[in-house]
């Protein structure tokens, strides 16, 4: 018999796809686990809709979940507002590590043009602000491209939704 | 309108657009433009998938075969996203005027009375506000520019199209132009059908293939 804090803590050992130094859990992806009997139902909320790591978290997650015996059902939400706010405090503190700089916390509205070429957003190498936007767009959709003028250094920025 | 014919209006202009926006990686004019251009389109593409899978349970599918297994005339996307464009002034008019009406359209679905719906129009408006600064950041620069006013002007009977009549005059607020005849949805472009073709090729080839 399967137990949630047992599914809880294997999704927790399992990594993102693609920036594998923070798990499933930390990344805030996970919004619910229930368990009947054997069977293991868990919500799984994507980072962006078109994210292509989708498929490969439901595998993970599935894996996970059969590992421990239980009959994995996992079910992809797309009509919560999700946000990078359910990136938890050690998921950040990873990603700041491998030099992702983590999103800045959601402001009331829409970020603004203002916002991102503003000061706000710290360099994870030197942790100077004197940072300008390079592209809104980056190699994943989850990220923006910016450049330290402290260190001379390109970086990654998670962009806030 | 049912809500399943709402929805696949949106989910085809989304997959077109993407498709069509998607034609710039590897050859957009600068490095920075190739990254942002595939970035919206895998978007685009991510929410028109959002949207035929909402449309796939009410018509008893699923989301590939409405997105490839439908024929041309089957699908509802509106003129503006169909037409094959290979000048930049022209590529940047489109993603402004599209991005304005589809803003539009979105906080619209925001109040929609059913929740799942709504929830899913905040969760793509999200997404989309950075498509939005894109197209902003670059209609400023290109503002003065006759071959983007000429563009613009070119494509706003069609940009009119997206939204519902209803909806049109705060589209022409936004954009500083006049509400006129616009281009209808219903009828398509001869670029749909060609489109279509390339975008079929493989489920026609192998019924129901994945990949």
């Amino acid at each position: 018999m399967v137990t949630a804090e047992q599914v809880w803590a294997a999704i927790g050992e399992v990594p993102d796809p693609e920036i594998p130094v923070v798990s499933l859990v930390e990344l805030g992806v996970i919004r619910d686990v229930a368990v009947e009997g054997d069977r293991v139902r868990v919500e799984l909320v994507p980072t962006f809709l078109g994210c292509p790591a989708l498929e490969a978290m439901t595998r993970q997650v599935e894996q996970a979940i059969a590992g421990l015996g239980g009959e994995p059902e996992v079910a992809v939400i797309t009509d919560e507002d999700w946000s990078t706010d359910r990136i938890s405090e050690a998921g950040r503190e990873k990603l700041r590590a491998a030099g992702f700089a983590p999103p800045a916390p959601r402001a009331d509205g829409p970020t603004t043009l203002v916002q991102l070429t503003s000061k706000a957003f710290r360099c994870p190498y030197c942790g100077s602000t004197e940072t300008r936007l390079e592209n809104i767009f980056g190699p994943t959709p989850c990220r923006s491209l910016r450049f330290c003028e402290s260190c001379r250094q390109p970086f990654e920025q998670f962009k806030t939704i | 309108m049912p809500a399943s014919e709402l929805l696949l209006s949106l989910a085809d202009d989304e997959l077109v657009v993407g498709w069509r926006d998607s034609e710039w990686t590897g050859i957009a004019p600068t490095l920075e433009e190739d990254v942002a251009f595939s970035s919206i389109s895998q978007n685009e593409i991510g929410h028109a998938r959002a949207l035929y899978e909402l449309a796939a349970r009410e018509l008893d599918t699923d989301a590939d075969a409405l997105a490839f297994d439908r024929e041309p005339a089957e699908y509802r996307c509106a003129p503006l996203v169909e037409l094959r464009l290979d000048d930049w002034a022209h590529t940047i008019a489109r993603r402004y005027l599209y991005e304005e009406a589809d803003r539009i359209r979105i906080g619209a679905l925001m109040r929609s009375d059913d929740p799942e719906l709504a929830g899913l129009a905040a969760r793509i408006d999200r997404e989309e506000t950075y498509h939005r600064l894109h197209a902003e950041m670059w209609a400023a620069r290109l503002h003065d520019e006759p071959r983007f006013r000429d563009a613009v002007g070119e494509l706003w009977p069609a940009a009119l199209g997206v939204l519902e009549p209803d909806l049109r005059p705060d589209l022409a607020r936004r954009v500083g132009l006049g509400v006129m005849e616009a281009t209808e949805r219903g009828e398509h472009t001869p670029e749909l059908v060609e489109l279509w073709e390339t975008m079929t090729e493989v489920r026609r080839s192998i019924p129901g293939a994945q990949w």
